[in-house]
């Protein structure tokens, strides 16, 4: 992948343009002019510096992901801003949200300010997640306050469920004047137990711990009730679990501030997967078995998750090369997101495309209170333009980030990205 | 007349009794500014201040107050007591009004012990708080200062800015102001402000700025930590930011802003010192008006009938 300024004019000919928030596909044209849209239509061109041919390709929204690990500060070796930015341009997206469990954690304005600064000359749009409790110990409350008016988008302790329910509802009640969403990982710590992988007929086989869907779902139920009693926001991450998606679904009936997001990887895999006992596939929550994962897709089908999110966790190869029960949890994604999605929801489930660009661009930005308008004259160009059609293998080599865990290496997808333009930058993909 | 036998709290309280103890009050303070402030109006009378609790101003202000009309007082603290011996709190209070006295003044704890006191005991009652539940004698003393400075309180924009959850404060003057005709909103975090205390007749606003605004006089309360379990006020700089009542916001304020505070103080958290110490603040005044509201209260309760239309 090159990554390049943006000259001052560039014409995007011949682009078949989906936009996903008005529903409209057609074929034209668009001039940048110093990184804005500064016309969209059949444009001749005149003194133009650059073109961009776009003929056969999709041009849409930059893609966005609102839950991504760029282990800045602390964890350099794993990821940085700077690299995982370029993982993401690699993905589509042209603006993510970083999750705040970091060394230090991310529980104060400092540690908020720290990242949008480092942020900025970035070509991704980068937007913090402060954690909802001090150090993410889950006892008390972090400055919320501040980190809004510094910049955070939502509040998370990520990994770290909040196991006592009276912090869950006090920390709803206190995000309730800020407007944004709770986001917290669903699972009972005593349920779940040692369980290292999904508790199930594969577990007992490999005689691997079982971690049950039950650690899940009990909890996302609690976090529903606990959003509809305060009527704050709440956003459930990575849900993996058919009982998870039949409680937001009723939910979403009674009480309407509740989002949930779905990761590729629990819609590419099943918990056979792990027959080899592949460290890549450990992540949390489990890979879980076929029938919750077609859930999943049933949930994507009908509304009940709202966006996809990639959960892109980096991990050093020693940290991954280990034994199973020692091995990190977690996988990087964003370079592979749109291909695994694309081939599993469109190719094998019948999605649309349109439906697919939705779920990784108006969705997650909605939840989160961006600009959802943005082929727009005058607007920032923050595009991705893509080869829906193009089956290709994906190879260690097409990753960006600092790590390599990913369970989607050799792997066939479908669909490539091939050029990404965020903040006056263009990503080609080699 | 005034028909109590005990002074428990302001719920359901009469509004023209209330004005009554306000107005008995603004006569007590006249004795409060001349050279000999005592009368006898409670000559012979023998109170009790029973406090579980710690209290400083609270507890001389009730003190003073019964000094002021020569009644006589006994104080009990816990620390002293022999609660800490395991006698139970119906034998405490049974024995002490075995030794014959007319009244008990008790902070307590626990939200309905005063009322729970009037169950063992004949003697009459002024709940001195109660736990999270009532502080009735502040609110009334925070009502007359409020009708000292405005004249009324009638139709008057107070805000209570604060920990509304876990304040008796709060709570006695909702009861008490609502009863006035004042527009009472709370603001504070909103882990502090129960979900359903619109029920009550206030309005609820997390807007600092907005309801520093709109409000005549606001009655600002102290975190409390020590009542809160877990940290549910992240740290003072972020409470200032999001709810201090800060020289900065003073300022942008074009009108006059009366500045209350039943103390004790937090400066530089939910009050800033140039505001505690302004022109606007009225906290100060406050305290004398307690020991007036409390001799008023008392001397209804306890004041012989015949006296209680030519006192002065």
């Amino acid at each position: 992948m090159k990554v390049n300024k943006l000259d001052s004019k560039v014409l995007l000919k011949n682009a078949t343009i989906i936009d996903p928030l008005k529903e409209s596909q057609s074929k034209a044209d668009i001039l940048l002019v110093e990184g804005k849209i500064a016309e969209i239509g059949k444009i001749q061109e005149l003194d133009v510096i650059k073109t961009v041919d776009c003929s056969g390709l999709i041009l849409t929204h930059g893609f966005c992901d609102l839950h991504v690990h760029f282990r800045d500060p602390g964890n350099g070796d794993k990821e940085t801003l700077e690299s995982g930015s370029m993982s993401a341009l690699a993905g589509g997206f042209t603006r993510v949200c970083t999750m705040p469990n970091t060394q230090p954690t991310v529980d104060n304005p400092e540690s908020i300010n720290y990242i949008i600064e480092k942020s900025k000359p970035l070509p991704v749009h980068i937007h913090p997640i402060g954690s909802v409790t001090k150090g993410q110990q889950g006892v008390e409350l972090s400055e919320m306050g501040l980190m809004h008016q510094a910049g955070a988008v939502a509040f998370s302790d990520d990994g770290l469920p909040i196991q006592n329910g009276l912090v869950m509802r006090k920390a709803l009640e206190y995000s309730k004047m800020f407007g944004v969403p709770i986001i917290n990982h669903a699972e009972d710590e005593c349920l779940r137990a040692d369980g290292l992988m999904n508790e199930g007929k594969v577990s007992t086989r490999l005689g691997l711990v079982g971690n049950p869907s039950i650690a899940e779902s009990i909890m996302v139920f609690r976090d529903l009730k606990l959003a509809e009693l305060t009527g704050a926001k709440l956003h459930i991450p990575h849900v993996s679990t058919a009982e998870s998606v039949k409680y937001i679904n009723e939910m979403k009936n009674a009480y309407d501030k509740i989002t949930a997001e779905v990761t590729p990887h629990h819609l590419f895999y099943n918990d056979k997967h792990l027959e080899n006992y592949n460290t890549n596939l450990k992540v949390a929550p489990p890979i879980r078995d076929s029938l919750s994962r077609e859930a999943l897709i049933k949930g994507i089908k009908n509304g009940t998750i709202d966006c996809i999110a990639t959960d892109h966790a980096p991990h050093t190869v020693h940290e991954k090369e280990t034994t199973f029960d020692l091995a990190s949890c977690g996988l990087i994604g964003l370079e592979s997101c749109f291909g695994v999605v694309k081939r599993i929801l469109a190719d094998e489930e019948g999605v649309s495309l349109i439906d697919i660009i939705k779920l990784l661009t108006i969705s997650p930005r909605k939840i989160m209170g961006f600009d959802n308008n943005l082929l727009e004259i005058g607007k920032e160009a923050e595009l991705v333009i893509l080869d829906d059609e193009e089956r290709w293998n994906f190879q260690e080599k097409n990753i960006e980030s600092k790590s390599k865990n990913s369970p989607f290496i050799n792997q066939d997808l479908s669909g490539r990205v091939k050029y990404t333009i965020s903040n006056g930058q263009i990503a080609t993909s080699s | 007349m005034f028909g109590h036998k005990h002074f428990l709290g302001l719920e359901n309280f009469p509004r023209e009794d209330i004005q009554k103890i306000i107005d008995t009050a603004f006569e007590f303070k006249d004795v409060l500014n001349r050279p000999i402030k005592k009368v006898p109006s409670l000559q012979g009378v023998t109170i009790v201040n029973l406090f579980f609790e710690n209290s400083t101003r609270t507890r001389i202000s009730f003190e003073l107050a019964q000094k002021r009309l020569s009644a006589d007082t006994v104080n009990f603290s816990a620390s002293t007591s022999s609660l800490k011996k395991g006698e139970s709190f119906k034998d405490t209070a049974q024995n002490i009004e075995a030794m014959k006295i007319d009244a008990v003044v008790m902070r307590h704890p626990a939200p309905g012990s005063s009322k729970h006191l009037t169950e063992f005991i004949d003697a009459k009652v002024v709940n001195a708080g109660d736990g999270t539940h009532e502080h009735p004698t502040q609110a009334i003393l925070d009502m007359m200062s409020i009708q000292e400075k405005f004249g009324k309180i009638k139709d008057l924009n107070i805000a209570i800015i604060g920990d509304i959850n876990h304040s008796r404060v709060a709570r006695s003057n909702i009861y008490g102001l609502i009863s006035m005709g004042a527009n009472v909103t709370v603001c504070g975090p909103a882990n502090l402000i129960p979900e359903n205390i619109s029920n009550l007749g206030v309005k609820v606003n997390y807007n600092i700025d907005e309801v520093i605004e709109w409000a005549d006089a606001v009655n600002i309360l102290r975190i409390q930590r020590e009542r809160m379990g877990i940290g549910l006020v992240p740290s003072n700089r972020e409470y200032r930011r999001l709810f201090g009542v800060t020289s900065e916001r003073i300022n942008r304020r074009k009108k006059e802003l009366v500045i209350m505070h039943p103390g004790p103080i937090n400066r530089g958290v939910e009050i800033d010192s140039q505001v505690a110490d302004s022109d606007q603040a009225i906290i100060l005044d406050q305290v004398l008006n307690g020991v007036a509201s409390r001799m008023s209260i008392l001397y209804l309760l306890l004041g012989h009938k015949e006296e209680s239309t030519n006192e002065g």
